[in-house]
């Protein structure tokens, strides 16, 4: 993303709506710039903002007459008044950050928007997680902190040396040159994200032991983590077997995403989902 | 997407906080799954939601690319639902938010009775989801639970910021933008309806809850720490 200089007029808007807070105000140029090292390219700028498309000459002049009269004109906090955003052509590795930033956007590698998985969403017909097995979404970045990929890949290593296996259908996994090991792309390691997720399973059995290794392996990198954990429910719908692990471990369990099993494989030929657990 | 699991809040702060979504699923039922994602959307509808959205488009409060300079005194705030449904133009996920119990609990009961084939999920409080599926006659099939957030959490913002923020989980609406939109209600130059309409004209999937939003602006209006 940029910002024409000719057309901002330094009202300072989108200074606030940056997710990153990587757009100020340049006190030379006196125009808003974006640090380019921060800038994840989610597009909340662009998208997220409504524009005008006034005359820059016109508003630049009617601020200096508003500020030299020390009035304040209150606009819509969501307007840029001059349209000055302009996205650019995005490039490897830096259209990475777009995939993995901009919701609107489907990843390549699984064709769902947002952070590019379906998780525990479509278990009742992808059989992803299974009876006696625990899902984890280990997503970084989030809320408003961002992360880069080498971090994402402190945690992979780990993750691989404990042997676990990482979500084919995740983007995160699509872009290791070697799952076993957990290692990324080596030109995409400097690349930042709004958030990503790394996507393991394991028997119910080492859940407590992935936690432990999370909470490890996060005190070394340098943003926040959200976790989350799937699991499949019994025929009663009750769930007796992951959440007392999970509060045995010191969780408070207040929110959920729950999946009631309404959906059915309607493609023609699509293979019914496979229940198969994971081998210890 | 895990966009609407990691809100910030307990339990009692989901109280009005229902999120129903649809899903289609690459390879199992994304074939012809456009006019069951309108059909969703439109039974979700009767149920009076305070937003709807898909996740290609937007909710139902969108910005402009030509906005008129008369809207900073007249400004539309007003979601247009219909928009939504209509723009569904390809297999992703559709999202409806209610306010209320009764009306997640109608919804998920007349979903299940259209039968549309697509995977059905609702993100609230544990308990709040366990009653919609009591109400409609179904047991749960699977659960992700949200444990929060960790690791370097001295980044976060307070939680009266991170409560409204998180109601977009891609993070698409700043904590900055959250503070400010807080701060602006603080001063009286706008109320919490018309702040909350900012903030979600940037939920680039329609889960934002302005209601929830109003609510919790106008909780953090006489907050002084």
């Amino acid at each position: 993303m940029r910002i024409n200089p000719d057309k901002c007029v330094a009202c300072g808007n989108c200074t606030y709506v940056c997710p990153m807070g990587a757009i100020y105000i340049d006190p030379v140029i006196k125009r808003a710039t974006i640090d380019r090292d921060e800038c994840v390219e989610c597009y909340a700028c662009y998208n997220g903002m409504s524009q005008e498309h006034l005359n820059p000459t016109l508003v630049r002049g009617m601020r200096k007459i508003f500020q030299l009269m020390r009035l304040r004109f209150d606009p819509e906090p969501d307007v840029c008044p001059t349209a000055s955003f302009e996205p650019d052509e995005l490039t490897w590795p830096r259209v990475v950050r777009r995939a993995f930033s901009d919701p609107r956007v489907p990843h390549e590698s699984t064709g769902v928007e947002g952070r590019g998985t379906e998780e525990v969403k479509t278990n009742d017909i992808s059989g992803r997680v299974g009876v006696g097995e625990v899902g984890f979404t280990i997503e970084f970045g989030r809320p408003g902190v961002g992360v880069w990929m080498r971090d994402i890949q402190q945690m992979s290593w780990a993750l691989a040396d404990a042997n676990v296996s990482f979500e084919k259908k995740n983007p995160i996994t699509s872009l290791m040159t070697d799952v076993k090991t957990g290692t990324l792309r080596e030109d995409i390691l400097n690349e930042k994200v709004m958030s990503a997720i790394l996507e393991v399973k394991v028997p119910v059995e080492r859940a407590e032991e992935v936690v432990r290794l999370v909470w490890e392996v996060e005190k070394r990198i340098d943003t926040v983590v959200a976790l989350g954990v799937g699991t499949r429910c019994e025929v009663d719908g009750t769930e007796n077997v992951v959440a007392p692990i999970l509060e045995k471990l010191g969780y408070k369990l207040e929110r959920a995403k729950t999946n009631i099993g309404l959906g059915r494989i309607t493609n023609p030929g699509a293979a019914q989902p496979q229940m198969e657990t994971v081998k210890q | 997407m895990t966009n609407t699991l990691h809100r910030f809040g307990d339990a009692q702060s989901f109280r009005d906080d229902y999120i129903v979504f649809a899903i289609a699923s690459r390879g199992k039922n994304e074939i012809n799954a456009v006019p069951r994602l309108k059909k969703f959307l439109e039974i979700a509808l009767q149920y009076k939601p305070v937003n709807l959205g898909d996740a290609r488009h937007g909710g139902a409060l969108r910005s402009s690319k030509s906005l008129n300079p008369l809207a900073h005194w007249n400004r539309n705030d007003k979601p247009d639902f219909e928009m939504v449904i209509a723009g569904v133009d390809v297999a992703t996920t559709c999202a409806a938010v209610f306010d209320n119990l009764e009306a997640a609990e109608a919804c998920t009961k007349a979903v299940r009775e259209a039968d549309l084939g697509l995977s059905i999920n609702i993100s609230t409080s544990i308990q709040g989801a366990q009653e919609c599926c009591k109400a409609a006659g179904i047991c749960r099939h699977s659960a992700g639970y949200s444990l929060g957030f960790e690791g370097k959490t001295e980044y976060l913002p307070n939680s009266d910021v991170l409560k409204v923020a998180t109601m977009c989980g891609h993070g698409m609406i700043s904590t900055s933008l959250a503070k400010k939109m807080i701060d602006w209600v603080k001063e009286g130059r706008r109320t919490p309806k018309q702040a909350s309409a900012v903030l979600a004209r940037f939920c680039s999937c329609g889960v934002f809850n302005p209601s929830r939003s109003t609510r919790l602006l106008e909780e953090a209006r006489g907050r002084t720490k």
